[in-house]
């Protein structure tokens, strides 16, 4: 029991990010080295009491949950309270968080040594920190949306955080608003949440919830909630935002879209597992949704050059895969796959970061070559998140992917399994084809690459070595320790068994095998390939076109609506109004040429209305 | 202490005090005119921020109440008095108003005419929310209209309209509607007159009456009229964005600011309070008109190039909120409406200085003519970006907490209309982040390299303004309890059944 | 013996005359003249009804006095008028004077 006063204390793992912010923003930002110590100084405190409360909550076998709020928004009908809400779910997340956090902040320093905005990205990154910590802490949906924009906005500070380059700006904005359609929805979750409960608590909703009969509702109400969730997780159709999302720096790339805010959509599942699971139709439409973002993202990685693109890409298959979990009822796979993912796509992005650092900003792959002897540290890094992704044995990725791949069989989608399968395979193809073409290819790239400086690596160097012991708390090795903790009694644990294991191991080392011959060995030209299905390449290569429907659909319909809106209102609503006042001038117009300036005539009329008065006097008051 | 003094006549009537002493100055003496302007204002916002503090919630109801006898005839009384309804607003008023005062420190032509026409403004504005007296709120009301329309024709600007046409038409608007209000007001004197036979204009004392429901629905239209047109409720809006766009900065802030919410303001403490019944049978019609609000005039923000036409018809979108949240009639959704007003009314006060003050340098508002200001001026692209992030109702800033509470209001009565209302949301991020990124973001513009950052008393706005957008929103606990003290009262008071039900059900924690 | 009637019958035919003359009459001094006929119809209604009607306070007779006085007054200041219009236009015909129009 010693351990548990940490818990009370743990409101300040989200705090102190923020009042490394209000600091900054304040009176900081004009030293943006002291900033930079600053944030990593807070973030580094945070991840300390993170790994303290994670210990105080495993140190029992059933883990301990610990709940404490205080009130935000109080009125008779509605309390939002800003809360928080330890349990082993909430640990791992604020373990993998700060950690992450405080390596890429690290990690900034050098990445981002010449940068005049350095103060702000700081800034941001403390303000990011805070909220996403705030989003993991939450007691209920009104703090979780509360949190949930704001990692937003973040989001569209860093991805537009080299503003002066068009592409930022846009990129930014997409994201931005990509997230509000999604928003919306789970917005509209919410308020049904609190119409048809009348609270937004976690608990209290669990609640209320076991004797709620009415699938159709429930229905509704967890699709509305998934929409956040497609939104934030950049599933289809909303992933559109998450590719052009790289245009931030690369350190953003690695901790915001890759390893955490992308996340918080699984997180959102995992938290409200018991709406979700209370609704088998919409358990099965986000494992489908899931399952084919992963497939379609992987699909489209293939045929990219650009090397942050091709992560992009793999993070939303990722993450469709962690979704897919979700909608198999195998919640603590998926978690433990954010989890393993979340590090293993972290270093990925940093070492890809230190390879566009050496190279001047280069990002097309087919530009780079023969990197693993100028940069053995930046490429070792790279190989064993590349490895990780693609599931090898024994490193996390291949625990966490074939829990989920053991999941989907066991709850009896076969069909996902497949497809799991075949995105397994994909996976290992474009990641080693980024190996081999990047750190083996035969291509020179321009000017002198050398390694990183140690402030870089050596925040590469610990992810490494997390992103192979990370999945061993899901493994036998350590009985299935994660599984145990992070568990809901509606969501399905199934242990892989050794032959689903050898399969999906089999198909990784299919597909790293086909890059080898394909971009190695050159066995197979993956020109010929392209010439055989030309019209497939064209729609891959393009992105199946969705972001020009999009384009379309924005400039098309809603601008030429806006459009003819706006000329309604000048020329209907305004007009009507403009008309009355004409109407009212032009009858003053022709009146007045009844006053000729005779004052005989004025008198006439005086007298005339005298007459008229006395008239209608007279007469009323015999009728009265 | 506070309650031995007449507080609240001293709050409303120092800007008054400090025109008049701007009067007996020479028209030369620049620097005495501004520092005049700028600490009878202060003054009055030190008092409001007092009287904020001071409030008893506990007790709530109307509180530094003052009563003068003044034309027993008719009953009417100089009678002031706030309750957590109209705290906010008057605490509104005086930071609009003190912002205002800096807003135009750049004014350059008949700069002691301009401070006295703004401080009578000033005080026209606050006197509707302070006075408890129907006839000394049309009173207060009447005198707001004369100083903007000398204030647009004679300081304004013309672009898409010229100014002689936007000051007109904004006149011709406010006395349109404030005709409708007159005749609703005449006529719950004459009908309380002969219910009760003592001539009254105490608010209270008609809200004590009970006024036949045919009458009341009578009633209830004229003033829906008069105070919809004066919050720009569709399709009574056309004022409102080429109003602002030929106003002034200070006129468009306090405008859009301050002088709409009278609007929202009377709904609800003459409308609702007074007429409960008449209120209930309108309501579904101003939700409907309020849909029209929020979307129709953000689809037509989407479509615009001047920044002052986004912002005039984005507050016209917001307004939109307001009125589905009054329509809602229920205490969470009103308690909404309210917040919503003061938030809406300091965002849209920042919004207007920052365009103002980028107007003055540049002497453009197109969005097409900018890009990249950043790169020149971070501090007014940080306060752009903080007006616009509250309009877009971001969480942390005040804004989200009135949307939110309306939503949650809103959707217990009008389940389809409010799913079409959270729409707004998506459509205003929309506008604002291409009005922001077009204006903010790019490529550096070199045309605009000489443009002076934010400096000394430009300053003052974005600091005051955005300091209140965070506290609001960070802390909202604290402004919430204020004004849940005041709308419960009326709730309560006037016993609407479906509010009593929500006390009674929700807030199960 | 004539009643009240025919007073009055006579002041209404005498105003009527009066107002005739004020509205049609092009020539200023006629309409001063006229306004002076309006008058006098009013001072024969106020003393016939006191004639008429019984009171020991003669306020009619009274009141025809005071119009007599100022319409004394009132034709000096008419014809000062008149004096300075014939000055500026060399005329006393109305139709010269329209300035009182839009």
């Amino acid at each position: 029991m010693g351990s548990k006063w940490i818990l009370e204390y743990a409101w300040l793992i989200a705090f102190l990010p923020f009042l490394a912010f209000a600091i900054i923003g304040l009176y900081l930002h004009r030293w943006p080295k002291i900033s930079a110590y600053l944030s990593i100084a807070s973030i580094g405190i945070s991840s300390l009491l993170a790994l303290g409360t994670a210990f105080a909550v495993f140190s029992t076998k059933e883990g301990v949950v610990y709940e404490a709020a205080m009130r935000w928004l109080d009125m008779p009908g509605l309390r939002v309270d800003m809360g928080m809400l330890l349990d082993p779910l909430a640990a791992v997340m604020l373990m993998v968080v700060t950690v992450v956090a405080l390596l890429v902040q690290i990690y900034s320093l050098g990445y981002m040594h010449d940068e005049p905005g350095l103060a702000s990205y700081y800034a941001y990154q403390s303000l990011f920190a805070g909220s996403m910590l705030g989003l993991v802490l939450a007691n209920n949906f009104g703090q979780l949306y509360v949190f949930w924009e704001l990692v937003g906005v973040c989001s569209y500070f860093l991805i537009g955080f080299w503003f002066g380059r068009n592409s930022a700006k846009e990129a930014a904005k997409k994201a931005f608003i990509t997230n509000r359609v999604g928003d919306f929805a789970f917005l509209l979750g919410i308020l049904f949440l609190q119409l048809l409960f009348g609270s937004l608590n976690y608990g209290s909703l669990a609640t209320a919830l076991e004797g709620y009969n009415h699938p159709a509702t429930l229905l509704i109400v967890a699709l509305l909630l998934f929409g956040g969730s497609i939104g934030k997780s950049a599933q289809f159709p909303l992933h559109v935002w998450l590719p052009d999302a790289m245009e931030g720096p690369t350190p953003v790339s690695a901790l915001i879209h890759a390893a955490t805010m992308v996340a918080a959509g699984v997180y959102l599942i995992a938290r409200a597992f018991f709406i979700f699971s209370s609704s088998s139709e919409a358990m099965l439409i986000i494992a489908v949704v899931g399952g084919f973002t992963a497939l379609f993202a992987a699909s489209i990685a293939l045929v990219l050059n650009d090397i942050k693109r091709i992560l992009a890409y793999s993070t939303l298959s990722q993450l469709g895969y962690m979704i897919m979990a979700m909608g198999t009822g195998a919640m603590s796979a998926s978690m433990f796959h954010l989890m393993t993912h979340a590090f293993f796509k972290s270093l990925l992005f940093l070492a890809a970061g230190s390879v566009i650092h050496a190279l001047a900003n280069e990002q097309d792959i087919f530009k780079m070559g023969n990197l693993y002897h100028k940069m053995p540290v930046t490429a070792g890094a790279f190989i064993v998140g590349a490895l990780s992704l693609s599931g090898i044995p024994p490193l996390s990725g291949f625990w966490s992917k074939d829990e989920i791949l053991a999941g989907a069989l066991g709850s009896g989608h076969i069909i996902l399994y497949l497809l799991g399968l075949m995105v397994a395979l994909m996976t290992a193809f474009y990641m080693f084809r980024l190996v081999f073409v990047v750190f083996f290819g035969s291509n020179q790239a321009e000017g002198n690459p050398h390694e990183s400086p140690w402030i870089m690596t050596a925040p590469l160097a610990i992810l490494a070595g997390v992103s192979v012991v990370a999945g061993l708390p899901g493994s036998p090795l350590m009985k299935y320790a994660f599984g145990h903790y992070i568990n809901t009694p509606a969501a399905l644990h199934v242990q892989p068994g050794l032959l689903t294991m050898i399969l999906s191991t089999l198909f990784a080392l299919a597909g790293i095998g086909l890059a080898w011959a394909m971009y190695q060995q050159k066995l197979l030209e993956p020109r010929l390939l392209v010439g055989k299905v030309p019209k497939l390449y064209k729609l891959l290569i393009n992105r199946y076109y969705i972001d020009e429907f999009y384009a379309w659909l924005v400039a098309r319909v809603v601008d030429k609506s806006a459009a003819w809106l706006f000329w309604a209102d000048i020329n209907i609503v305004n007009r009507l109004v403009n008309n009355i006042a004409f109407f009212t001038g032009r009858s003053g117009e022709t009146l007045r040429y009844t006053e000729d300036g005779q004052v005989q005539s004025y008198a006439l009329y005086m007298l005339g209305g005298i007459v008229v008065i006395l008239a209608a006097a007279l007469y009323l008051s015999d009728v009265i | 202490m506070l309650s031995n003094l007449p507080v609240l006549s001293l709050t409303l009537f120092m800007p008054i005090i400090g025109a008049l002493i701007i009067i007996f100055l020479p028209k030369e003496e620049i620097r005495p005119i501004k520092y005049i302007a700028a600490t009878s204002t202060f003054i009055s916002l030190a008092l409001s921020i007092l009287i904020y503090i001071a409030y008893d919630r506990s007790l709530g109801g109307m509180q530094f109440i003052e009563h003068i006898p003044w034309i027993a005839d008719l009953g009417v009384s100089y009678a002031l008095g706030v309750d957590g309804i109209s705290i906010p607003l008057m605490l509104l008023t005086n930071l609009i108003g003190f912002s205002a005062v800096y807003a135009s420190w750049k004014v350059a032509e008949r700069i002691k005419e301009f401070f006295i026409l703004l401080l009578i403004l000033i005080s026209g504005v606050m006197g509707t929310f302070l006075t408890t007296d129907l006839f000394i709120f049309f009173l207060f009301y009447e005198v707001v209209v004369i100083p903007i329309y000398l204030l647009v024709i004679m300081w304004g600007s013309s672009k898409r309209v010229s100014k002689e046409y936007a000051g007109m038409k904004l006149t011709i608007y406010l006395l349109i509607g404030s005709a409708f209000l007159l005749t609703g007001i005449i006529a719950l004197f004459i009908k309380a007159y002969s219910i009760s036979g003592v001539p009254s204009m105490d608010i209270a004392a008609l809200a004590g009456l009970e006024f036949p429901v045919g009458f009341q629905i009578f009633t209830f239209a004229f003033m829906a009229l008069g105070f919809g047109t004066l919050l720009s409720m569709f399709p009574f809006h056309a004022w409102s964005p080429d109003g602002y766009a030929g106003a002034p900065t200070a006129v468009s802030m306090i405008h859009a600011g301050v002088l709409k919410k009278i609007g929202g303001y009377g709904l609800i403490r003459i409308g609702i309070y007074i007429l409960p019944l008449g209120a209930q049978y309108i309501a579904p019609l101003i939700a409907v008109l309020a849909i029209g609000n929020i979307v129709y005039a953000a689809m037509i923000c989407l479509s615009q190039k001047d920044l002052k036409y986004i912002v005039g018809y984005s507050s016209v979108s917001h307004m939109g909120y307001v009125l589905i949240g009054i329509a809602a009639l229920n205490l969470v959704s009103l308690n909404g409406a309210v917040i919503m007003m003061f938030a809406h009314g300091v965002m849209a006060a920042l919004f207007f200085a920052m365009i103002g003050n980028l107007y003055e340098k540049s002497h453009t508002r197109n969005v097409d003519d900018f890009g990249g200001l950043a790169h020149q001026m971070p501090r007014l692209a940080s306060g752009f970006m903080l007006a616009g992030l509250a309009s877009l109702g971001l969480p942390g800033l005040v804004n989200f907490i009135g949307e939110f509470t309306i939503f949650i209001g809103a959707f217990k009565e009008y389940r389809i209309l409010t799913i079409i209302a959270v729409l707004g949301i998506v459509l205003t991020a929309v506008y604002i982040l291409r009005t922001l990124g077009d204006v903010l973001f790019g490529p550096r513009r070199e045309e605009w390299d000489e443009l002076q950052d934010l400096q000394g008393p430009e300053l003052v706005p974005l600091i005051v303004l955005g300091s209140v957008i965070i506290l609001g929103g960070v802390y909202p606990l604290d402004i919430m309890s204020l004004i849940n003290s005041g709308v419960e009262q009326i709730v309560m008071q006037v016993g609407l059944t479906n509010i009593q039900a929500t006390i009674l059900t929700g807030g199960s924690f | 013996m004539p009643s009240l009637s025919h007073y009055l019958l006579l002041a209404a035919v005498l105003f009527g005359i009066g107002v005739y003359g004020v509205l049609s009459r092009r020539n200023v001094i006629a309409v001063l003249m006229s306004v002076e006929l309006m008058l006098n119809a009013v001072n024969i209604n106020f003393i016939a009804v006191m004639k008429f009607v019984p009171s020991d306070r003669h306020v009619g007779q009274v009141f025809a006095l005071f119009v007599i006085v100022v319409a004394a007054a009132e034709v000096a200041v008419g014809l000062a008028l008149i004096i300075a219009m014939y000055r500026h236009k060399k005329s006393v015909n109305l139709n010269d004077f329209n300035l009182l129009k839009w």
